[in-house]
């Protein structure tokens, strides 16, 4: 730190005067972080987001695509950038580090200090003239340093904020020279007199979500990272896919820039390895993203050879088995279980030579073009540092040391933790946590909700209606990215002579902070009414230009925006003119659309502040307790006349913390807690309503209770199957994992004297029915066999396995399995173990027989009792409860989330949220963290006392409804009814039911019900300014041609 | 995606975002047709993966699958309506997608032309068949209010003897009576100057104008020899 504030000059500039106060300061501005700002801000905190990078994103930004559905990865975050940028709660504070917290819980006194960028953010528009005529060039660290950068930089194309900063390489600040910066820039942003400035928060709780640091494999020698050019990580290949990437989504070389044909993937890098430097835990994310780097090479290069040399492959996620079958099934594509060492590298054409082993052909050496080592998480850099300022402790891997109880608490009270630094995770699990950190940091400041937050104003609206078009239209050039191809002037000059345009101008970046002002400025001077954006695309940038016209107090609904980069510019990259033709002419089809378009109400609808929690196991219970505790009435409703759920008959974590007693602990909260009422043997009847107001009709004690609420939680968990196999439930000495368990915790004897004792894994699941991992057997039965082992350590265990799956910090308990001596067997799933009960020695048996991989040869193993790792399977209510708040199943049966990455714990139907096992089998620790987070994102409704629903509805022109009811079928979200008028019966919409697909509009023989915002008239609008001009039906020449 | 991922394709599609496949009308495929458009796409999510909750892509099968009939009867390559499935995700699909359907509909050539149909007849056609949108709406609800679970289920019902019978008994005389009236709008005409511009048996013109005639829509004008309608 001393050495950098010299580096800065030696000075440091105390921030003017007077201390910043927020709630809860979020440091690390990574997906998680965001998430956790998001969630509190929207629940009425304010929240002070701090990273230390230039711009907010963490490692997720730098990602190319993710797992399992390879949606865009920076397409899904950067609109939570700009969400993040625009939230009136929220002070997003880059390129700043903590450098000391005082104070306690509830009042902490945070020091900050933000490195200078030499850069006046509130001058910048990002517009990157520096960067072009600066002449340093340095390796750009956000493409992993495989391409250069300027040392005045933007850190990346949709960076929040959208600024230059100038890094270390300038050569003003080393030589006193150059400036040249200085010169181009415009609006005369660049301040080579900016110093370091501390600056003082005040929050009542502070949340870590500092991240990860991938494994450096420069710190093992044998990967040759480094040292052979091919050889490449795991996130350098990132960048390399990645269309923003260093050589622009191609994948190329660094030795020769060529593609390579024949990549190997080196799994494990830096995990599972108990060697100096290398890390014991498995990072649990590497199988997954390697298997999406081999789907992504082979799109980009069909002909690929992809080979992936890997351990176990550890598909425990949702929809991960079917995306490694994907994977495996690729032509070209090859998986080897072997370890392998890098032997060398060819001094001519730079290919390196891998040697590994199979069990059919011994060692063999194979060359590839190029290696890419799967690369482990590692806990944040400088995480010692970061331990020594929060006050909290950190794990033996150097991770968060968290309860596994609560494993979003830190050792120091008002301090959270969520996202990776709580051990490795991947980005659903550092959202929930997130959610989860942010409802707990919610339970502790309730006292103070609201006093902080603001609400964004507008100014009001001005009538319209009733004027003429007058037609803005803003041209942006998207820095290069649309200016590059399209001819902007000239486009700008064409949109000057469509009718009812009466401003045409062009902007850098319309989304900057000044270009956004400007429109607004715009709007207000020139009178205008209606808008076009011609720029980028409306899924991530419509709300802010929406903003803009907010702003000028004109309805914003009278915006359009004219896609010329996604549909245009970046898609007809090398047909300039052409490309340039076709923007003039979506624009012309947007200005045609917005000419019609109409002002729409947005309504508040009120929020009922009560929650109904569905389940009342450990899931349910906490997210109750999280809720209640922020002072909302939580209706609980459980089917079974106790409360606990599968809880109940777990006794121990693999980690050997005591369930039961954690489990009593909670049930009584949740019995003492006021706010919280309880219905055993309950059910549900019947659930209507929307966001904010829902009726639920609930059986209870004979009776049918209604209970409204304006959130709800389904926490229904799932169920162990009943094995069909192996001699279950014929011979009672086979048993399930369970039950087990179970007989371990009674000290049942027939189980811990057995002399030998079999567990087979994947029993009903990974298989053609059930095509998923049950994600918590491998460390059910490594839990049970350890226990075993400590109450008997003569007996035999034996694991009959096919992946061993102890992801994360479980793997060190299959090393220590593995160490006393429990034997581990592969087999293969066309080649399942069988079993027998028979005779030996006068003694009956159960004769387990399965091939021994390494041997070749069939082994017969005599067990005494055989536990049988049975599939965790959807809870047979889900298809029930599914249809009562409609919401979608997965194709297993588990609750379908709204976003597998960053909507994990909500449903697409709004004001519902999921939670624990219902969503897929997982840890208890995990079920808590996911619990809180449905709890966190519970109250972003519940705290605020209105939802805010779309303009963008159905309505029915009741003059032309025929009352056909062709509408009402089509309509599955039950939005539309026939209600009595004195004109008939008639169809009419509940705006608030609306999702706004238009479905129905088709259906309706007279066209009386329409969508707003996309009426007939208006897309006809825009479907007739497709085409230059009009060609008149000329009947007479028709019948002239006769 | 096929942006993000810079996939390119040709310059000459235009997009018109709509919130779902369903609610592509009839009539905005044939109002493109009659712009002058010798291709439409309409791209929407894969069966069983919707957005809704209403499943209206397989409301958009059922509609293209008609209108591939329609434009068959027009006279019309039904090949320069595409409906495909692409995922938002599949970026490089679309890219295909739309280089595949564009070379295919620049294979067909011009609208009309390639297809040897004068192209004031067609428009008339379209015009015809369009002022039918909304019977053909109720058509839809009502008695080809199919479902099935593929695309194939959808193809083989579309070519069945049972659609071919419904689709006489329901759109064929209606469209003719339609192509016929616009036509009168115009001027008075004689059976035989009907036949030749519709390319229908003078018989079968002479059936409609006199049902036509029934319902006191056209009456015969004794003086000129032809058809006029009634004002």
């Amino acid at each position: 730190m001393e050495k950098e504030q010299e580096r800065f000059g030696g000075q440091l500039v105390k921030s003017s005067g007077d201390t910043h106060f927020g709630d809860v300061m979020v440091v690390g501005g990574g997906i998680s972080g965001i998430q956790a700002a998001l969630d509190l801000a929207t629940s009425g905190f304010r929240v002070y987001l701090v990273d230390k990078a230039p711009a907010i994103g963490g490692h997720m930004a730098q990602l190319d695509k993710t797992f399992p559905t390879n949606d865009c990865s920076m397409c899904i975050e950067s609109p939570k950038f700009i969400e993040c940028k625009r939230h009136p709660n929220i002070e997003v504070m880059t390129y700043t580090e903590v450098d000391r917290v005082k104070g306690e819980a509830g009042d902490f006194k945070v020091t900050l200090r933000k490195k200078p960028t030499y850069v006046d953010e509130s001058k910048c528009t990002g517009c990157s003239a520096c960067v072009e005529y600066c002449p340093v060039k340095y390796p750009d660290q956000f493409n992993q340093e495989i391409s250069e950068n300027k040392a005045i930089h933007i850190y990346f194309d949709q960076a929040i904020p959208l600024v230059a900063y100038v890094d270390e390489s300038c050569r003003y600040l080393k030589e006193k020279t150059c400036t040249i910066c200085q010169g181009v820039c415009k609006n005369d942003a660049i301040d080579f007199d900016q110093r370091a400035e501390e600056v003082e928060v005040n929050v009542g709780t502070i949340i870590l979500s500092p991240g990860y640091e991938p494994f450096d494999p420069e710190l093992r020698t044998e990967y040759r990272y480094g040292e052979f050019k091919n050889v490449v990580t795991s996130m350098d290949y990132e960048r390399l896919l990645s269309s923003t990437g260093p050589y622009q989504g191609e994948i190329l070389r660094a030795s020769d820039k060529k593609h390579p044909h024949k990549i190997a993937w080196i799994q494990c890098v830096g995990s599972r390895q108990v060697l100096p430097g290398g890390n014991s835990y498995c990072s649990g994310v590497c199988c997954t993203y390697a298997q999406k780097q081999v789907i992504l090479t082979k799109d980009h290069d069909s002909e690929a050879e992809c080979t992936i040399f890997h351990n176990d492959i550890r598909s425990y996620g949702k929809d991960f088995e079917r995306f490694y079958q994907r994977t495996e099934k690729l032509p070209g594509v090859q998986f080897i279980r072997s370890y392998v060492s890098i032997v060398k590298e060819d001094p001519e054409t730079k290919n390196v030579t891998i040697r590994y082993s199979t069990a059919d052909d011994g060692v063999k050496e194979e060359v590839f073009d190029m290696v890419v080592l799967s690369v482990g998480l590692n806990p944040p850099a400088n995480v010692k540092g970061l331990a020594e300022i929060f006050g909290i402790e950190l794990n033996s891997h150097d991770f968060c040391n968290v309860n596994p109880f609560n494993p979003m608490a830190t050792t120091r009270p008002g301090i959270f933790v969520s996202g990776a630094f709580q051990g490795p995770t991947d980005i659903p699990e550092s959202v929930f946590s997130a959610s989860g950190a942010g409802s707990q940091a919610g339970e502790f400041l309730d006292y103070r909700r609201g006093n902080l937050a603001q609400e964004r104003t507008y100014p009001s609206e001005k009538d319209v209606a009733a004027e003429e078009p007058k037609v803005g239209v803003i041209v942006c050039h998207c820095g290069a990215n649309i200016g590059r191809v399209v001819d902007v002037p000239s486009v700008v000059k064409y949109c000057l002579t469509l009718p009812n345009v009466i401003y045409a101008h062009e902007q850098l970046f319309a989304c900057s902070t000044n270009s956004a002002q400007e429109i607004t400025d715009i709007v207000k001077e020139k009178g205008l009414n209606r808008v076009v954006v011609a720029a980028c695309t409306p899924r991530t940038h419509e709300p802010l230009f929406r903003d803009t016209l907010r702003e000028a107090g004109i309805n914003q609904y009278y915006y359009e925006m004219a896609n010329i980069r996604e549909h245009c510019s970046w898609v007809h990259s090398k047909e300039k003119e052409e490309a340039t033709q076709k923007a003039k002419e979506i624009i012309r089809m947007s200005v045609a659309r917005v000419r019609g378009l109409e002002p729409l109400k947005e309504f508040d609808l009120p929020v009922n502040k009560t929650a109904l929690v569905v389940g009342g196991g450990l899931a349910g219970m906490t997210s109750a307790l999280s809720i209640a505790n922020q002072g909302h009435q939580v209706h609980l409703v459980e089917k079974a006349s106790e409360l606990g759920g599968m809880a109940r008959r777990i006794h121990s974590t693999l980690e050997g913390l005591d369930i039961q007693g954690f489990l009593h602990d909670v049930i009584g909260k949740v019995y003492r807690h006021p706010l919280i009422r309880i219905y055993h043997d309950a059910t549900i009847m019947d659930v209507t309503g929307y966001v904010g107001n829902f009726t639920s009709k609930v059986e209870y004690q004979g009776r049918v209770t209604e209970i409204k609420h304006g959130a709800a939680v389904i926490a229904i968990g799932s169920q162990v199957s009943q094995p069909t196999e192996y001699l279950y439930g014929e011979d009672e000495r086979v048993m399930t994992h369970l039950e087990l368990d179970e007989k371990i915790a009674q000290g049942d004897e027939g189980v811990t004297n057995s002399e030998s004792l079999v567990m087979i894994q994947c029993v009903g699941c990974r298989n053609a029915d059930r095509n998923y991992c049950s994600r918590i057997c491998c460390s059910e039965s490594i839990k049970n066999a350890i226990k075993l082992k400590e109450l008997n350590p003569q007996m035999d265990i034996y694991i009959l396995f096919r992946d061993i799956r102890t992801y994360g910090f479980k793997e060190n308990y299959y090393r220590e399995a593995a160490s006393k001596e429990i034997r581990f067997i592969r087999y293969v799933e066309d080649d399942k173990p069988q079993v027998e009960a028979v005779k030996e020695g006068g003694k009956s048996v159960l004769r387990v027989t399965v091939t021994d991989p390494i041997l070749g040869k069939k082994l017969e193993i005599d067990a005494d009792a055989i536990a049988l790792a049975a599939a965790v399977i959807p809870s047979s209510d889900s298809q029930e409860i599914s249809r009562l708040f409609k919401v979608s199943l997965s194709p297993d049966g588990f609750f379908q989330e709204a976003h597998v990455k960053l909507r994990p714990v909500d449903f697409t139907a709004e004001g519902i949220f999921l939670c624990g096992t219902a969503h897929y089998p997982k840890f208890i620790s995990e079920t808590i963290s996911q619990a809180y987070g449905a709890a966190g994102r519970v109250l972003t409704i519940l705290a605020n006392e209105t939802v805010v629903a779309s303009g963008s509805v159905c309505e029915v022109k009741e003059d032309d409804c025929l009352s056909c009811g062709a509408c009402i079928v089509a309509c599955t979200y039950g939005a539309i009814e026939f209600r009595e008028t004195p004109r008939g019966r008639k169809a009419v919409v509940n705006p608030v039911l609306c999702k706004g697909d238009g479905l129905c509009n088709t259906k309706c023989p007279t066209r009386a019900i329409s969508l707003k915002h996309y009426t007939f008239k208006q897309v006809l609008n825009q479907i007739d300014a497709a085409f230059p001009e009009e060609e008149m039906l000329q009947l007479d020449k028709v019948v002239a041609n006769v | 995606m096929s942006g993000v991922s810079r996939q390119q394709y040709a310059t000459y599609t235009k997009l018109i975002r709509v919130m779902c496949s369903g609610t592509v009308d009839l009539a905005f495929v044939l109002r493109a047709f009659a712009k002058g458009s010798d291709g439409v796409f309409i791209g929407g999510c894969h069966l069983n993966d919707c957005h809704y909750n209403t499943h209206g892509n397989y409301h958009a099968v059922n509609m293209v699958s008609l209108c591939k009939k329609l434009m068959e009867h027009l006279g019309l390559n039904p090949e320069r309506l595409r409906l495909e499935s692409v995922s938002a995700g599949e970026g490089i699909r679309f890219a295909e997608i739309m280089n595949d359907f564009g070379k295919q509909v620049k294979e067909l050539g011009p609208l009309g032309q390639s297809e040897g149909i004068d192209k004031n007849v067609l428009k008339l056609k379209l015009k015809a068949i369009t002022q039918l949108t909304p019977y053909i709406r109720v058509v839809l609800n009502e008695r080809l209010n199919v479902r099935f679970n593929s695309i194939e289920g959808y193809n083989q019902f579309y070519s069945s003897g049972e659609f071919r019978r419904l689709f006489q008994e329901l759109i064929e005389d209606k469209f003719a009576v339609s192509q016929i009236m616009l036509l009168l709008r115009e001027k008075p005409l004689s059976t035989g100057e009907i036949s030749e511009i519709l390319g229908l048996a003078p018989t079968e013109i002479a059936r409609y104008l006199n049902g036509s005639a029934n319902y006191g829509l056209v009456r015969y004008e004794e003086n000129q020899k032809c058809f006029a309608l009634v004002d």
